[in-house]
């Protein structure tokens, strides 16, 4: 079943570079799907048209059967909250518990907190940070602060999990480790994840669909791929 | 119930913000606070002047003289005539002799004076008093068109001098006011603008989860909101206490008994009212403009 689908998009940005060139892709509900490209490559663009942070300019990106590029500016937040987004540097507020961090995104759409409490805990739960459920991020390790906001992009029950480089400040352990839980959400909540990254192994080890972007063309869609698949091709 | 909890919340990070950066709300708070006591005073001043301005016309009557030509019968048909006339409240009549007495009794040496005329000089006269003072004018043009009148005055140079001048003071309040309100709803807005920038990882993760944009936007237009009606309770305070024991210690009036003060009940809380609504509205404006220049979403 299809829940993404790009058709012919091109992307220009307002200097004249242009990120993303006639790109045409489908990724069907509960896939999970590695981005890869050099920095530049267009990646980032086109993991931020999903989430309507950047618009087309020309074609169509439909997520979930809305045509996110004609969203008003004013709608945007009605598709975010069927997105959960995972970045690089985790983006926590540092005043804030592990606990109060993932209520926090509930908080602001106006959840009420008896509703609150039992999503949290079990969107804590699912990442394994239980015992940290107090803790300031400032006392956590840096996989653990991955795994909060990981808690914090899942806790609303997304379709979709989009992660940009979600390894890219950890050592190879830890990333194996948010690897697992990432791979756990997708196995156990079906929740399609999208994740842009240039961790070699992991894309190696997990043989999951790969899709290669080069100077803003999608050269390469793999089945299981892995990046010697696009090394050798 | 949803959009309740929003608010709440908004109140709650209003407040939260507003101490969290307490100096450089302060400094925000401050200035509301003196634009506000300028505001106060110059709608305490303008009521009052407006207040004066009225009673005196009110008190404002108009002398009319009549020839001396006149006849007993003239005089009473000239009264008679005046009377019938619209918006005359009522007509005295004052002869030459009862003004003689008066002006004897307020300096002697009129009496003096007088003694040397081989009979009394002045004119016989009519006090016209009218219902509303804006017709002055108009009711003694009537009047000197009348047979056997002298001449009618009501005094229209000194209230003219006064009104004109009570006018140039008031353009001026309204101008020096003008300027302060932008000053302090750009201090605001400023304010508001540094909040902004050291919530923007808060705002970015709103974005990410999917909050409204109001939902964002509200918790700035409420600190802007909290700063001007904290910037208004001294205006208050000093305007309810302040008014009250000036009244009473003045008794009521200001220079000579003629000149009255607006009584204090319901009249300073008209002012608090107005100088707290215009807080609330200077402080949510100056925070509406930061969130739309600098709050991109």
């Amino acid at each position: 079943m299809k829940f993404i689908e790009l058709k012919n998009v091109n992307k220009t940005y307002s200097t004249g570079v242009t990120a993303l060139a006639d790109m045409s892709v489908t990724i069907d509900k509960g896939e999970f799907v590695f981005v890869i490209g050099h920095t530049a490559s267009g990646k980032s663009t086109f993991i931020k048209m999903l989430y309507r942070e950047e618009r087309p300019t020309k074609g169509s990106v439909i997520v979930g059967g809305v045509n996110v590029a004609k969203i008003r500016n004013g709608r945007v937040y009605k598709l975010r909250r069927k997105i959960g987004v995972v970045f690089q540097d985790f983006k926590l507020l540092p005043k804030l518990t592990v606990y109060e961090n993932v209520a926090f995104a509930l908080e602001c759409l106006g959840v009420s907190s008896k509703e609150i409490r039992p999503k949290v805990l079990k969107a804590i739960e699912r990442v394994g940070l239980k015992e940290k459920t107090r803790s300031f991020p400032h006392q956590l390790s840096g996989g653990e602060q991955q795994r909060v906001c990981i808690a914090r992009a899942i806790v609303n029950e997304p379709k979709l999990l989009i992660c940009d480089e979600p390894t890219g400040n950890l050592d190879p352990e830890t990333s194996k480790d948010i690897m697992k839980v990432i791979d756990n959400i997708n196995k156990e909540l079906k929740t399609t994840v999208i994740m842009a990254t240039h961790d070699k192994e992991i894309v190696n080890r997990m043989k999951k669909r790969v899709l290669l972007i080069e100077h803003g063309v999608l050269t390469g869609d793999y089945l299981k791929g892995s990046y010697k698949s696009h090394e050798s091709a | 119930m949803k959009a309740l909890r929003i608010v709440g919340r908004s109140i709650r990070d209003a407040f939260k913000s507003v101490f969290r950066n307490f100096s450089l709300s302060m400094a925000a708070i401050l200035c509301a606070t003196i634009t506000l006591m300028v505001v106060s005073i110059s709608l305490v001043i303008a009521a009052n002047i407006e207040n004066a301005t009225k009673s005196l016309e009110s008190e404002l009557s108009i002398v009319v003289y009549v020839k001396k030509s006149a006849t007993e019968d003239d005089i009473k048909y000239l009264q008679d005539k005046i009377k019938g006339l619209d918006n005359v409240e009522s007509v005295e009549y004052k002869s030459r002799d009862e003004w003689k007495l008066e002006m004897s009794e307020y300096n002697p040496s009129f009496e003096t004076l007088l003694e040397n005329y081989p009979e009394n000089p002045l004119l016989d006269s009519f006090v016209v008093v009218v219902k509303d003072a804006t017709d002055l004018e108009k009711v003694t043009t009537e009047i000197r068109n009348f047979d056997m009148v002298d001449s009618a005055n009501f005094g229209e140079d000194a209230v003219v001098t006064i009104v004109s001048l009570f006018d140039v003071v008031e353009k001026t309040t309204l101008i020096v006011l003008v300027a302060l309100i932008f000053v302090t709803a750009f201090l605001i807005t400023n304010t508001i603008k540094l909040t902004i920038y050291s919530r923007r990882n808060e705002i970015e993760i709103m974005r990410l989860v999917g909050s409204s944009n109001i939902a964002i936007k509200l918790p700035f237009i409420f600190e802007g909101f909290i700063i001007g009606v904290l910037g208004s309770l001294i205006p208050i305070l000093v305007t309810i206490y302040g008014y009250i024991i000036a009244y009473n210690k003045l008794g009521g009036h200001i220079i000579s008994e003629l000149i009255k003060l607006v009584a204090p009940f319901n009249f300073v809380f008209f002012v608090a009212l107005i100088v707290l609504g215009l807080g609330a509205v200077i402080g949510m404006l100056g925070s509406l403009l930061a969130v739309r220049k600098y709050l991109k979403i």
